[in-house]
């Protein structure tokens, strides 16, 4: 038992030297950020392949699918004792600390950064490799109580594919994707709500984790701003920044053709003086039309 | 010389699902169109004959198959063991398969296991020289990019209506029946059974002509200073019957339930529409007091026709994302549209 593992380990023993069963979870959030969706985006190429215009000047947000994880680790940390939670980002290091600044009082975490792109347009295998080596390198972490979450698909390359491989990067092999709801059972079994196809919910029980957790909304609304959660995360997260390393990420192998913005401006009509039964006669004809 | 694989999960009654034949459809123009390629096929799932057997005359060089009660339900654990041993023992170069929810969960693994690398929800692909180029949207709808890799096996689920369906037959097809045993371990996860998010109705139907949005506005304080969820209720649920619709929200509507305020009971985050929701394909979109922001209005880019009912003449789907808009109270029309109706 090598390093921090030890101290782990040892911690877990009571005084009079029995293992002492934690029911705490290692919850890892895997997250960075997206530009905020209200903008106008604009690709362009470049000599490192396709971007997006101004990119480091665009205003961003947390990828929303990735807080809703955050919120339902938090609310999962909060509930069981001796948990913790860690956040995972991958992206330029300035535009992270200024998102933490509005995140870090929403939850409370140990932030992970690795200094790097966090745009559509890099390969989510080589993002992937990136989150499985922080996760790993988390002092302490104890696989049998591992919960890696994340958003089921990203605002930026939508894929939906990065959770998955970083799951099989760490060996855990129960996987849930677009899940809505997780609840513990007394027996320490994961119930889990996946969204299935034509609107359904697929349940599942895992007996125990390790397991992975691609989430979709959740059921938790955004948590109001809290200085003092604000206050205590930020005492870790500005170091943390301040250490992270270069992600090394280059997306080899991928090489784009074109990006473009299909044209999608409508010419409107816009019928303001239409009483309303002419207007109920031209809908049901259109439906029916 | 590429070697495709085209993999789909059989569903519950043993078919194929139609986007698992338009997917096929997509192999079968990719394979046109690399001299020298082979196309074989692979399936899982409880019983798999009689879905290759209505493939039997695709074309394909050769068929695969792992099934069992084991790989009956959608489990990550499972399905990753019949969908990396399928790919493995094709040795194929390129694999296409359909970007549904099963399949969407597994293959990312699967390119992890199979040293490969992997692209989601492929829109088109087309070849030109050897050379195979994939397309696919970026930014939630926002751009569409192409590009190509070097890497094999690539894998790549693609998204519906990437080809015309394949038209299915009554042929025999010879299958190579793999065998996947499972550990425990590899059961850890029990599929318990599905459920309907909303006790009173089925709201969402991925194959109606049209799909009618409603927004917070249907909450929200009128005219006469009340609030009129029941009556909302009524004039949405009427309207979906009898047009067959299905039933989109903006997101402030769906949050409204968390945050305490009014909500329409039969309401859920899957009905949600737009940069957090679902981009659903319908022929045809009515929206009524949504807004028509930009976060929304995203994930109506598969819907081709699109009409709006708002009292503001300056809301969004004014600035060029609706083909008509009318300005109106969405209760006194959508009263008239469902006695028409
Ligand atoms: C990160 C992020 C992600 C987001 N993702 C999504 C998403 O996926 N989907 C989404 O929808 N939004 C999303 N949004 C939110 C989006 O920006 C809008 O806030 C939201 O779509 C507004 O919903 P609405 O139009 O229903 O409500 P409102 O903006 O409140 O609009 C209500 C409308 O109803 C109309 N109205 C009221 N009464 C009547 C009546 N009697 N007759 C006719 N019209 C009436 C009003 O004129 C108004 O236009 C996101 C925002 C962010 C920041």
């Amino acid at each position: 038992m090598a390093g921090n593992n030890f101290f782990s380990y040892i911690s877990s023993f009571t005084k009079n030297g029995e293992l002492e069963m934690s029911n705490g979870y290692d919850i890892v959030v895997c997250g960075s950020l997206v530009p905020d969706p209200l903008q106008t985006l604009e690709p362009i190429m470049g000599p490192q392949g396709p971007g997006l215009k101004n990119e480091m000047m665009l205003p961003a947000v947390l990828d929303p699918w990735a807080g809703h994880a955050l919120y339902e680790a938090d609310h999962l940390a909060k509930k069981t004792e001796g948990s913790r939670v860690f956040l995972v980002s991958i992206g330029p290091k300035a535009k992270l600390q200024q998102l933490m600044m509005a995140i870090g009082q929403k939850a409370s975490f140990e932030l992970i950064v690795k200094d790097g792109p966090a745009s559509g347009f890099t390969d989510a295998a080589d993002t992937a490799r990136v989150l499985a080596e922080a996760i790993e390198s988390i002092p302490g972490l104890d696989k049998s109580k591992l919960l890696v979450f994340g958003g089921c698909a990203s605002a930026s390359r939508d894929a939906g594919v990065t959770m998955q491989m970083v799951g099989e990067k760490l060996g855990i092999t129960d996987h849930f994707l677009a899940v809505d709801a997780l609840e513990i059972s007394d027996s320490g079994s994961l119930k889990i709500k996946e969204r299935a196809e034509s609107g359904q919910y697929l349940l599942s029980e895992c007996s125990a984790p390790p397991a992975l957790i691609a989430w979709a909304t959740g059921n938790l609304p955004e948590p109001p701003n809290n200085p003092q959660i604000g206050m205590a995360n930020m005492r870790k997260i500005m170091p943390a920044l301040q250490q992270a390393g270069p992600a090394g990420i280059e997306s080899a192998g991928l090489s784009f053709a074109e990006v473009t913005i299909p044209q999608q401006k409508r010419d409107t009509k816009i019928e303001k003086d239409m009483p309303v039964d002419d207007i109920a006669r031209e809908i049901v004809e259109w439906i029916k039309g | 010389m590429e070697k495709i694989l085209f993999i789909a999960n059989t569903e519950s009654d043993g078919s194929l699902s139609k986007i698992a034949l338009e997917v096929l459809g997509s192999a079968i123009e990719l394979a046109g169109k690399l001299e020298g390629s082979t196309l074989s096929v692979g399936l899982f799932g409880t019983s798999i004959q009689e879905a290759a057997n209505s493939i039997a005359d695709c074309g394909a060089a050769s068929f695969s198959g792992v099934e069992g009660e084991d790989f009956a339900d959608s489990r990550y654990c499972s399905d990753i063991a019949a969908v990396s041993e399928l790919i493995g023992k094709s040795e194929a170069t390129l694999v296409l398969a359909p970007a549904n929810i099963r399949i969407s969960r597994v293959l990312p693994g699967a390119a992890v296991r199979c040293n490969g690398k992997i692209d989601s929800r492929i829109s088109r692909l087309s070849a030109e020289g050897g050379k195979v180029t994939a397309q696919r949207w970026f930014y939630r709808q926002r751009m569409t990019g192409s590009f190509s890799r070097d890497t094999r096996p690539w894998i790549m689920s693609m998204d519906a209506g990437s080809s015309e369906a394949v038209p299915t037959s009554s042929g025999t097809a010879h299958v190579d029946m793999l065998s996947v045993a499972l550990s425990d371990d590899q059961k850890k996860t029990k599929v318990l059974g599905t459920e309907s998010p909303s006790t009173n109705a089925q709201t969402i139907k991925p194959d109606a002509n049209i799909l009618f949005v409603a927004g917070a506005g249907w909450t929200k304080k009128q005219a006469d200073g009340q609030i009129h969820a029941e009556e909302a209720e009524k004039h949405i649920l009427g309207f979906l019957e009898k047009a067959k619709a299905s039933l989109g929200s903006s997101k402030s509507l769906v949050d409204q339930g968390s945050e305490g305020e009014a909500v329409l009971g039969f309401m859920s985050h899957l009905n949600q529409i737009g940069q957090t929701g679902a981009s659903p394909r319908h022929q045809k979109g009515l929206a009524t007091c949504c807004h028509g922001e930009e976060p929304h209005v995203i994930g109506w880019r598969f819907i081709n026709e699109r009409r709006a009912v708002n009292a503001d003449a300056n809301c969004g789907w004014a600035q060029g994302k609706a083909d008509v808009l009318y300005v109106a109270d969405a209760f006194e029309v959508m009263t008239k549209v469902n006695e028409l109706l």
